[in-house]
């Protein structure tokens, strides 16, 4: 940034990078003086977390004799886990054969055979893989999660919808659920719903409800309104133009929120195992606790294959005009095809025939080893440099810093960069993370964050300004991009579990490459939105690419690479929450202890709270990027 | 849709009688059918399977002798110690098959809930404790004392450790004293959690073959004793009484008669199965040939336990309920 003291004109005026500049030294000059006071220790006998603990005993002593629990939490446990029951047994009635002909039949009604054929490969790869029957229970939890989301979502975004008011309602709660590390849920509804299938169900739900809600509202909102009004002027009722223009216009989209429905709630299955609820995610938790990667990596292509089918589903189904009918031909091949899989069925054997699977345990595990021992001086030297150099003095920085002086950074730093308001926010929950007796661990996490997302935003924004300079390596890039998006985001625990080991550092790997591919994209847009004349007059003006880049195109950018960095911190705290699950420690381990020692409960239920404040306080710091206009702009004005 | 939900809420509601409803009528609660009027017995037992292979072999010698031998059905669902108890009341697990301990979940469990019930000894005899590798105590013979332990406590630092020893821990739902022990024996030690039975055995067998310090949890009736030399660090002496209060403890771990646990419900209805499992009492031997099996001869539970059950008829014979 001295090359902006360079170009100004010296003289009378300051220049801009003092004033940081000296915050900066005063914040250091602070830290040294007063450095190991004012800290907060952690204690995980906390007052805080023995209450917790105690009601949650006492929740447990009442389950079945207080009234709000045996006349309305235990029906709503009753009723999911009946949803879930009803489609359990349905898919494994079907037998495989029959499941897969269904599966087979839908595609075909969705998309022709294009997207059968995958359909049908890709569920007998379940069976090929020796994972038949968790693969029908997770399909079973995701559809009666999917289907109570869709029931509760799509009315409520249609009211948002159609309802400004309601939609100011809504998108407050809808940004704070989208925020929330999904870890954060569980405590609370093993507490509400006990453990199991209900429970994963709900917990399912909560994560899968809010973009149900906020596609459809948008899907509704977009229906032009000349159809609306000519619809209305012919004497339409208000149900009947619902029902009839905006439900139809709106279709495509709505299909939309069903495929991201469906994406949200596979991306839950694993952690929702937590609380056992049944599928593939006991294989990778059981993968987990025997450190065998050739247990969890068929589970986790499982879980994968099962993604890209129903999202290819459904995303035909949104592709298709709002009119068009299924052709004769294809409504017979997939009846077809559904009644082959139905008598076969009956026929055959309820169980996947043994002779059909691989058993590929045994050489993932031996390739893993391999991996393991071969490059172990490479992964240790990066593991060992990235904790000595930057994980530890970030984390000791952050631990022995008086409480204050973090408050006021922080204070400062959203104040800055998002205005007065979210830094006011971003203080409370600051301060709310203090009381809760949470502290130090939010700072362990906080670095592990910080390192995380600045890596996430120099890979990121090398590969984005790489793409948006070059048609062809943003070809190239592309299609990864699009893969990497659809996956969900435990998938790259294993890779870095296999590499680094149960360490702080197989979390932060793991949350890169989670982070990255959405950043790389905000990035690459933000570029190729500088307007084409501005870059030209840059460059008629004898400017080299290089100042090109520094000068016009990344300032302008700035708001677009804002956003990139808010997105990388929200997706990069919540994969490092899971992380507590392979050695990330902190409040993410804290989590998973609270579900492992029923003493600590109060203590995981109370670091799940602040997960959430800790997200909500990072969110705040850098959202900056919609509300504040870019510096280039301010000029002007 | 909501009307719709209503109305299934109401339709499961007058179902369940009008009494409200306890968690056990969850619909995903079946308790094990194993009908014990019938001569023919056809039911599902659920074994959880806390994650420690000794417990994986004696789980899977009890399975495969429910399945072939008294045709039952058998799922053995992955639940860590502490939630598998929890199990019990929602219907997710009939059996525990090796419990340590846990007089704390006893008392509510078994004594205040009523979901449970002791199901006899597994005849296994289990120790806790801490462990180093033997080339250690070779060259530092007072390390083997609890006492000199921050004496070397640099010895073990790791990155993770953040500038104290390292004690390698397991799966974050083992039974653990460790974090009390540390405070109350004021230890330059830090509790890092390897997540796993596997972390603490591949760190034990790299710690011996290349000489590198590690102090770690393991437990023993386990195989890799009789793999890897491991010396025992002496904690002060367990006495009757000196861990009743879990932040207060200051002492080792007792030895511990393992136990069976299973729920009230499989207790009363599980026939043969409940009697199959009440009767299960083989020695630590047995449970370290088949955890062996498993682990380092390549062989899954179910082929682990056929060959112990092949080698041993007499033993399981015993345990069939006539």
């Amino acid at each position: 940034m001295s090359s902006t003291a360079v170009s100004t004109p010296s003289g009378l005026r300051v220049p801009g990078w003092l004033a940081p500049a000296g915050v900066a030294v005063l914040f250091a000059a602070a830290y040294l003086v007063f450095r190991g006071t004012g800290t907060l220790p952690h204690d995980s006998e906390a007052p805080q977390f023995a209450a917790v603990t105690e009601l949650r005993e006492w929740i447990d002593d009442h389950r079945n004799d207080n009234p709000v629990f045996l006349y309305f939490l235990n029906y709503v446990r009753l009723f999911v886990g009946g949803v879930y029951g009803l489609f359990h047994g349905a898919l494994t009635a079907l037998g495989w054969p029959g499941l897969i002909g269904v599966m087979g039949a839908l595609a075909w009604l969705a998309g022709g055979w294009r997207i059968a054929l995958p359909a049908v490969a890709g569920f007998c790869s379940f069976g090929v893989l020796g994972l038949w029957e968790s693969s029908v229970e997770t399909l079973a939890l995701v559809a009666a999660a999917v289907l109570l989301s869709l029931a509760i979502g799509v009315p409520l975004g249609i009211w948002a919808g159609l309802s400004r008011r309601a939609h100011r309602a809504v998108t407050p709660v809808l940004d704070v659920m989208q925020i929330m590390p999904t870890f954060a849920y569980l405590a609370p509804l093993a507490l509400f719903f006990h453990i199991g299938a209900p429970a994963g169900t709900i917990a399912t739900m909560i994560y899968a409800i809010p973009p149900a809600i906020r596609i459809t509202a948008l899907a509704v909102q977009q229906v032009s309104p000349t159809a609306v009004e000519a619809s209305a002027s012919l004497g339409a009722t208000r149900a009947q133009t619902l029902v009839k223009v905006h439900l139809p216009l709106a279709r495509s989209t709505m299909a939309l929120a069903v495929n991201q429905t469906i994406m949200m709630a596979l991306s839950m299955v694993v952690i929702a195992n937590l609380i056992n609820a049944p599928g593939l995610g006991s294989d990778i938790i059981l993968g987990l606790s025997r450190a065998q990667v050739g247990i969890m990596l068929p589970a986790g292509v499982a879980i994968v294959v099962m993604a890209m089918v129903l999202d290819r589903m459904t995303v035909s189904v949104a592709r298709r005009g709002p009119h068009s009918r299924i052709g004769r031909a294809g409504l017979a091949g997939a009846g077809a095809l559904a009644a082959a899989g139905v008598t076969l069925g009956l026929v055959l054997p309820h169980e996947w025939p043994e002779a059909l699977t691989v058993d590929l345990v045994a050489e993932i595990n031996d390739a893993v080893l391999w991996a393991e021992t071969s490059w172990y001086g490479v992964t240790t030297f990066i593991k060992d440099t990235t904790s000595y150099l930057l994980l530890n003095p970030l984390e000791s920085l952050f631990t022995t810093a008086p409480w204050w002086l973090v408050a006021a950074a922080v204070l400062l730093a959203a104040w800055r960069v998002s205005g007065v308001r979210p830094a006011l926010t971003a203080l409370g929950c600051l301060l709310a993370i203090a009381l809760l007796g949470t502290w130090e661990h939010a700072m362990r996490t906080m670095t592990t964050v910080a390192v995380a997302v600045s890596v996430t935003l120099v890979i990121g924004l090398l590969l984005g300004v790489a793409a948006a300079r070059s048609a062809r390596w943003s070809a190239v890039q592309r299609p990864v991009l699009d893969a990497a998006q659809t996956m969900p985001a435990f998938v790259y625990l294993l890779p870095a579990l296999a590499l680094f080991g149960t360490t702080r550092f197989t979390a932060i790997f793991a949350s890169i490459v989670y982070a990255v591919p959405p950043v790389v994209r905000l990035v690459e847009e933000g570029i190729r939105n500088v307007p084409g004349t501005v870059v030209e007059a840059a460059a008629s003006a004898g400017s080299t690419p290089g100042q090109l880049l520094w000068k016009v195109q990344l300032p302008m950018a700035r708001r677009a690479i804002l956003l990139a960095a808010n997105q990388g911190i929200v997706m990069t705290l919540a994969m490092v929450v899971v992380g507590g699950l392979v050695g990330a420690g902190a409040l993410g381990y804290d989590v998973v202890l609270g579900f492992s020692q029923r003493t600590d409960f109060g203590m995981g239920f109370i670091a799940g709270v602040a997960t959430v404040l800790l997200g909500v306080m990072l969110d705040r710091i850098t959202q900056g990027a919609d509300r504040r206009p870019s510096p280039h702009q301010r000029k002007v004005t | 849709m909501k009307i719709r939900l209503l109305a299934g809420l109401l339709a499961l509601g007058l179902a369940t009688a009008c009494g409200g409803a306890t968690v056990e009528s969850a619909p995903s609660a079946t308790p094990a059918e194993g009908s014990a009027s019938a001569s023919a017995p056809t039911g599902t037992v659920k074994i959880a399977i806390n994650p420690w292979v000794g417990y994986e072999a004696s789980a899977n010698v009890v399975a495969y002798l429910l399945k072939n031998e008294l045709g039952y059905t058998v799922e053995l669902p992955e639940i860590k110690e502490q939630l598998a108890w929890e199990g019990f009341e929602t219907g997710d697990v009939d059996v525990i098959i090796e419990n340590w301990g846990h007089p704390d979940l006893k008392k509510q469990f078994i004594e205040e809930k009523k979901t449970a019930v002791e199901a006899g000894s597994t005849g296994n005899k289990g120790v806790i404790g801490w462990y180093i590798p033997k080339w250690m105590a070779d060259e530092h013979p007072d390390i083997t004392d609890w006492k000199n332990l921050n004496k070397y406590a640099d010895l073990f630092k790791t990155s993770e450790s953040g500038g104290k020893g390292q004690l390698l821990f397991g799966d974050p739902s083992y039974v653990s004293n460790e974090a009390a022990l540390i405070k109350n024996l004021k230890l330059n030690f830090k509790i890092v959690t390897g997540g796993s039975e596997a972390a603490l055995i591949k760190g034990a067998q790299q710690a011996q073959a290349q000489k590198k310090p590690l102090l770690f949890y393991f437990w023993d009736p386990h195989w890799l004793f009789s793999k890897t030399e491991l010396v025992r660090v002496k904690l002060p002496e367990w006495t009757e009484g000196c861990d009743a209060d879990p932040k207060k403890v200051a002492c080792d771990y007792p030895e511990m008669d393992l136990d069976k646990i299973v729920s009230t419900r499989f207790a009363q209805s599980g026939g043969k199965a409940y009697e199959l499992v009440k009767n299960f009492s083989w020695t630590n031997e047995d449970q370290n040939a088949v955890a062996d099996d498993m682990t380092n001869g390549g062989m899954t539970g179910e082929e682990a336990a056929k060959k112990w059950v092949e080698a041993n008829p007499a033993k399981w014979q015993a345990w069939i309920p006539q």
